[in-house]
């Protein structure tokens, strides 16, 4: 007997957090708000326990209908919400971090003026990533696809009066538009082939069919269009180029959004719909070429940034990339433990960065801190621990997943030693870029007093006159210290396979099949492992000697790699090339063409001539109404005198 | 015995005469008068016809418009007084508050 689980109220209750804080937030209280958002989230996270402690006795995949919603034909799509491991896993990572961050920010934001506002946002986009998780169709999940893009427009632009804000909102708003373009198409390839949208139905019809290994078909193009949806939500090359700009918002949105949860909604709709990849070879293939070049990429570009949100934004699409790798290898269980371990981590390492910026003032620019390890010992720590997960040092959580991704995209049968290679690249340069941030932050001397390396007259430039670099408060670092503990624990589930087999019920036995594999090439294994131990290792050295005992050297080397460096630094220029490709040919013709031609020429003149014409008209026949009698009357004499002509004529006629 | 036509081509001129007075003529009260002209045009060739087609209706019309023109006549006239009243004159081209 499966209990009733009431699945429907896990995204209800942040909704009605958001209700609240939305409408009665901005008379009420700082106290009084951060209640209702922590209340409701909070609320949020005890159900998903709940449904994780009855877990083992329930019979899954559990269906809960809601209600109708559209019928229309033999097609219909409800409110109905799913619950198999998968979305389990999902749920746990986004209440439990997005509730740490919802603590979190009552210390972050607690002067921002707007603090109603952000709880509110902050809890409709749980509710709508909870309703993405919890879906039982793509329609469904669309809605809330859509919806935290909505949330994460409303978030980047939080602070709308600031230009580069409002702009960075628009952006991610219109990138995820292309992307959500190609989930559409997907979407109604879905609905012509299948008639109907429910995952069961859809992955029932899709099962019997066989792999389209020779050439595309449908399977193919359905795959492909889902992974460009994917792209735009999950940063992937060629729409990446949001994420970054997204920094724009306050920090614990860039850890919830952009890092820990939203971004790697494309990965969990990519592994939900394995079912059609598996049956797409040409589309996996897509999938996993796209995800290690969107890793190699974004991480070259994390060596260069200064700005410590900008080098974690960077990281955070390197890391997606090896998300969307290990589903590309067909290894989704791979992938959704990366997302689970990243999670801790990436989030973990986006609240530090908060931290950090809140000690010294605001200050972004890595340039401008250094030494800030006495400062703030515990964010310190924090970070030191996350660093060293993403880094993949065993044992903490980055290792297990990221050697599990790698080690799939080397054995799996659809991977290949180029991914392998690509990928132990990428993790060679992440441990890099990771302790290069770590150093350039705690390491070293002071630097925000001083007057910075470029000269700027304004000696306590982002400090504020807040005197010395503080601790955040409590509230801030509780959060941070629970992550770290996940961040070393958390990956310890994967030891054993033992998450690869609790997944199992939805991926298919396709790990059973490597599992004999494995056993024959488990020297391989630990050789690669050794590899990929061996370069995070080098990353850490090569950061240390650049940055603490040679400080040097980095200019040098950008000096001797000038043209190259140049490139990087400015992120290989994609943006200014989308700028010219597409920005600047759309706004160009929506001025020439749609504005001055369409618009302007035809619309407005129209408009305008036919109120000139009247006016015209209007102008000659005002003169017969002179206010002269004998005129009316001339008037009068004449019209009846052509009446009285006309029907003489037509008398004689 | 006169013809018909005869009775219309006189009514006619009468009518004639009468939109030409109207048309051309500044002073008030000779427009007035120039409009019972024209009823008396109407009306000459409303009992033609009666006396031609043995048809009294024709006849009971001019009576109808005798005594509406008896009494458009009495309240023309008083307008045209107070007209003269405030304005001074009967000159109609003078009295064009009407227009824009």
């Amino acid at each position: 007997m499966t209990p009733h689980l009431n699945l429907w109220l896990i995204p209800v209750l942040p909704l009605a957090g958001a209700a609240i804080n939305g409408f009665f937030g901005r008379k009420s209280s700082r106290q009084a708000v951060s209640t209702v958002g922590l209340v409701f989230s909070g609320a949020a996270f005890a159900m998903a326990l709940w449904v994780a402690v009855q877990f083992s006795s329930l019979t899954l995949p559990y269906h809960e209908f809601v209600a109708h919603w559209i019928r229309s034909g033999n097609f219909s799509a409800d409110f109905a919400f799913y619950l198999d491991q998968l979305s389990l896993v999902m749920l746990l990572v986004v209440t439990g971090v997005g509730f740490l961050i919802h603590i979190y920010s009552v210390g972050y934001m607690w002067d921002d003026p707007s603090y109603y506002r952000f709880f509110a946002y902050l809890n409709l986009f749980m509710f709508f990533m909870l309703t993405l998780i919890l879906a039982n169709n793509y329609l469904l999940m669309f809605i809330g696809w859509e919806g935290v893009g909505l949330a994460s427009y409303l978030l980047i632009g939080f602070w709308f009066t600031k230009d580069s804000a409002a702009s960075a909102g628009k952006k991610a708003f219109i990138v995820n538009r292309i992307g959500d373009f190609g989930f559409l198409i997907g979407l109604f390839l879905i609905i012509q082939h299948c008639g109907s949208l429910d995952f069961t139905k859809v992955f029932a019809q899709v099962q019997p069919i066989a792999a389209e290994t020779t050439g595309a078909g449908l399977l193919t193009a359905i795959g492909i269009l889902l992974m460009v949806g994917a792209c735009g939500k999950s940063a992937q090359i060629p729409l990446y180029v949001w994420l970054p700009d997204a920094m724009e918002g306050p920090t614990p949105v860039s850890a919830l959004i952009h890092a820990a949860t939203m971004v790697t909604a494309g990965v969990y709709m990519v592994s939900r719909s394995h079912v059609i990849f598996e049956r797409a070879p040409m589309a996996l293939m897509v999938v996993a070429v796209i995800g290690t070049l969107t890793a190699l990429f974004a991480a070259t570009i994390g060596i260069t940034q200064t700005d410590i949100k900008k080098v974690l934004a960077y990281s955070t699409v390197s890391q997606l990339g090896y998300m969307f790798l290990a589903c590309g290898v067909g290894a989704f269980s791979a992938g959704i433990f990366h997302l689970m371990t990243h999670a801790f981590f990436k989030g973990l390492l986006f609240l530090a960065a908060g931290s950090v910026i809140h000690a010294v003032g605001g200050e972004q620019d890595m340039r401008k801190m250094g030494g800030l390890r006495s400062y703030i010992p515990v964010t310190f720590g924090t970070m030191f621990i996350a660093t060293l997960a993403i880094a993949g040092i065993p044992p903490f959580a980055g290792f297990w997943s990221k050697d599990e991704i790698l080690w799939q995209a080397y054995s799996s049968e659809y991977g290949s030693w180029v991914f392998w290679l690509i990928g132990v690249i990428t993790a060679f340069i992440t441990s890099f870029y990771m302790f290069r941030l770590l150093f350039m932050t705690f390491f070293g001397d002071y630097h925000g007093v001083q007057v910075d390396a470029h000269g700027h007259a304004n000696a306590s430039h982002g400090h504020d006159g807040q005197g010395e670099p503080h601790e955040s408060p409590m509230v801030m670092l509780v959060p941070l210290m629970i992550l770290a503990l996940l961040s070393v624990v958390g990956g310890l589930v994967g030891i054993g396979n033992r998450f690869e087999h609790f997944l199992e019920p939805v991926f298919g036995s396709g790990a059973a099949a490597d599992a004999a594999g494995e056993a024959a090439n488990h020297g391989t294994e630990l050789l690669l492992m050794g590899i990929s131990v061996t370069v995070a290792v080098l990353g850490f050295i090569f950061a240390y000697v650049l940055y603490v005992s040679k400080p040097y050297l980095p200019q040098k080397i950008a000096e001797a790699l000038n043209g190259f460096y140049t490139a990087v630094l400015n992120k290989y220029y994609v943006d200014e090339l989308y700028a010219k490709l597409f920005v600047k040919p759309l706004v160009d013709g929506s001025t020439s063409i749609l504005w001055q031609g369409v618009d302007r020429k035809v619309i407005d003149d129209t408009v305008n001539n036919a109120a000139d014409g009247a006016r015209h008209v209007s102008d000659e026949v005002r003169h017969m109404q002179s206010g002269n009698l004998r005129s009316y009357a001339g008037w009068i004499a004449a019209g009846s005198a052509v009446v009285i002509a006309y029907m003489i004529w037509m008398g004689v006629k | 015995m006169v013809p018909l036509s005869y009775y219309l081509v006189l009514g006619g001129i009468l009518f004639a005469c009468g939109v030409a007075g109207f048309l051309i003529k500044r002073n008030i009260i000779t427009i007035f008068m120039s409009i019972e002209l024209m009823l008396n045009g109407v009306n000459l060739s409303f009992v033609a016809f009666a006396a031609h087609w043995h048809e009294l209706a024709g006849q009971v019309f001019v009576f109808f418009v005798m005594v509406v023109a008896a009494a458009e006549a009495a309240v023309g006239l008083a307008i045209i007084i107070a007209v003269y009243r405030t304005r001074e004159t009967l000159n109609v081209d003078q009295v064009n508050l009407l227009k824009l």
